[in-house]
């Protein structure tokens, strides 16, 4: 797809997963997949921070934001959300064999169809999910495409055609600078993400902003996606027990219980007089 | 990138690695309890416990890497790998994978470890399993990698049967770091890999340590003290940091606490944030989400402070005091400082009842 910087604006694809909203999460036994049925659903909170990242480019750029995600018809909710939040448009990979897909077959179906976009200068993605929390996705994806990567980003910028990204690292605070396309994964809660606005809301209304495409479609290969194509399975679940304590509980008055408290953690030798 | 995959024969595979993240001429925690772990599967598997070691004049760290119970370690020198690069450590670690062919690969579930190790798995198409707790080897040989899931309310066992190698990442602080005996010998090989300038994509323009005079790290200290929405008040948390000096320790946060942004993010104890197991951890005001347990639950002592009698935290505390912390920790901060202090009438005060 050939294009020159001034043809048309920058393209910014956002990859976003729709998650259970509520802690109470359930586990099929027989499949030892999440039973997601019946479960309120959100937006996967740190893929809403790369959204409002996406949101707030393109209010400086002039960007065009794209937001993807792969899974059953039901993900379309969280998609027009995301075009009611502001997003130019989206579109879902949803197709059976999908399923069962682990972090491996999805890097490389979301990678396929990134490709069949086309025309991108930015990819974002959460730096996680809140449902299986593994944060591998976004660097596998830029791993398929070769391109660079800057994860745990809290702040994107875009200057003189570069990205300039601070990343949050465990001792201290980096600042990486790359060329474009590249990809970066999102800090969760490095802002607030935007509620959908009238415009947005009456633009979803209208219909048609969700484009579901087949793997046939994006032409992925069956034999490396689904299940039975993952690398991964899961065994089996089992159900945390957590360590017997001792379990003295004060109350009262806090000079009394804080005593007893002190008492206990010195005899415990946890604290020394 | 994207060649045709072939699967290899897996009983081409042998050898338990274990990529090693250094900063400063010294291993990272995480790296050296992997280093224990790795051990002990590779006793397990009756192989060979191989350290990878990437960077820049790093032989000497190498030679001393030994001593925490490897058989020998991998170093790739080269100015490029000077500092942590997604691209040219990926790369790097993809063409020793595909030369020497490990079994099982252990990363520390680092910012970095997460980064190289997400890259990698994509680029290999084999399998990676987050932030294991546990291992074990299941009847066919295979690592059963062991990690919490659904918000940390199970442990799920995840098999990589047909690929390898089989790669898993494990948080600091879940396994304990082995002594080191200088005494130990192993072999130290110097590899070679292609790699030029053009594999560096990007380059760290900036970099602002984090400065010791907000105190420890949580992930450090014998105690920790930690709060959460119950506080109410960024303000609050100034109280938990005087508490938390007079014990030595380092204060924390709940999930809670930081997403109303009173503290940063850097100190949020839980799935999402990070995990410690402290001699002491004491929850100020935090309900105990099973995220939070995640992030906590192995701390030696855990005592909870919660006006609430019903707070789920509660349940897995060896002490608690149910009460208003804006009066409890006042208190906790009077009394321990007159312990400190060496002051005997505090508790000549109060008759002692429960002794």
């Amino acid at each position: 797809m050939d294009r020159g910087p001034a043809a048309r604006p920058m393209r910014i694809i956002v990859c976003i997963k729709q998650v259970p909203r509520a802690q109470e999460l359930q586990v099929d036994p027989v499949t030892q997949t999440l039973k997601r049925v019946g479960v309120p659903s959100e937006i996967n909170p740190p893929d809403a921070n790369a959204l409002e990242m996406a949101l707030r480019l393109k209010d400086q750029h002039a960007a065009e934001v794209v937001v993807l995600s792969m899974g059953p018809t039901s993900f379309d909710e969280s998609l027009e959300r995301a075009v009611a939040m502001g997003a130019d448009r989206s579109v879902l990979l949803t197709d059976r064999i999908l399923g069962g897909s682990d972090t491996v077959p999805t890097a490389y179906a979301l990678s396929e169809t990134i490709q069949k976009i086309g025309g991108y200068d930015l990819l974002l993605c959460g730096e996680e999910t809140t449902d299986a929390s593994t944060g591998h996705v976004g660097p596998g994806i830029a791993g398929h495409l070769d391109l660079p990567q800057i994860t745990y980003a809290s702040e994107v910028r875009i200057e003189d055609g570069k990205v300039r990204a601070r990343r949050t690292a465990e001792d201290g605070t980096e600042w990486w600078e790359t060329t474009m396309p590249c990809l970066c994964t999102v800090n969760f809660g490095c802002n607030k993400p935007r509620e959908p606005t009238l415009t947005g809301k009456i633009r979803v209304e209208r219909g048609g902003v969700v484009t579901h495409w087949s793997c046939a479609d994006v032409g992925i290969d069956p034999k490396k996606v689904g299940l039975f194509n993952s690398p991964t399975i899961v065994a089996k679940v089992d159900t945390v027990r957590l360590p017997t304590r001792a379990g003295r509980i004060f109350s009262g008055e806090p000079k009394e219980t804080v005593r007893q408290l002190l008492d206990a953690l010195i005899a415990d030798r946890v604290i020394s007089p | 990138m994207t060649a045709v995959h072939v699967l290899e024969d897996k009983s081409h595979f042998h050898g338990v690695w274990v990529f090693l993240e250094h900063r400063k001429q010294g291993l990272r925690d995480v790296s050296v309890e992997l280093i224990g772990e790795g051990r002990r599967i590779a006793d397990l598997r009756n192989t060979t416990l191989t350290g990878v070691l990437l960077g820049n004049r790093v032989d000497d760290l190498a030679t001393y890497a030994l001593g925490y119970g490897l058989d020998r370690v991998i170093v790739v020198n080269d100015p490029l790998l000077e500092i942590y690069r997604s691209r040219p450590y990926a790369q790097v670690m993809a063409q020793l994978i595909r030369r020497h062919k490990p079994e099982v690969v252990l990363y520390g579930a680092s910012k970095n470890g997460r980064d190289l190790g997400g890259r990698l798995h994509a680029i290999l198409e084999t399998g990676l399993a987050a932030d294991c707790v546990k291992f074990d080897i299941d009847a066919e040989g295979n690592l059963d990698m062991i990690r919490p899931s659904f918000g940390g309310k199970s442990l799920a066992h995840i098999l990589c049967k047909k690929h390898r190698p089989q790669m898993a990442s494990v948080r600091r602080n879940v396994f304990v770091a082995p002594p080191h005996d200088p005494s130990r010998t192993g072999e130290v090989v110097h590899e070679s890999v292609e790699l030029g300038p053009s594999d560096v994509d990007a380059t760290l323009a900036d970099f602002q340590e984090f400065t010791r005079e907000g105190g420890l790290r949580p992930e450090e200290a014998d105690v920790v003290v930690s709060g959460g929405y119950g506080l109410g008040d960024p303000k609050a948390f100034a109280m938990l940091q005087e508490l938390a000096d007079l014990l030595g320790g380092a204060i924390a946060a709940s999930r809670k606490a930081v997403d109303s942004g009173w503290v940063p993010k850097m100190l949020q104890v839980g799935q999402t944030g990070m995990t410690v197991r402290p001699k002491l951890y004491l929850a100020v005001g935090i309900s105990g989400a099973v995220q939070h347990l995640a992030g906590m639950q192995e701390s030696k002592k855990i005592v909870v402070i919660n006006i609430d009698p019903k707070a789920p935290l509660f349940e897995i505390a060896d002490y608690g005091i149910v009460g208003n912390l804006f009066e409890v920790i006042p208190e906790m901060i009077r009394q321990v400082r007159a312990l400190k202090s060496g002051a005997t009438d505090v508790r000549a005060a109060v008759p002692a009842t429960a002794r």
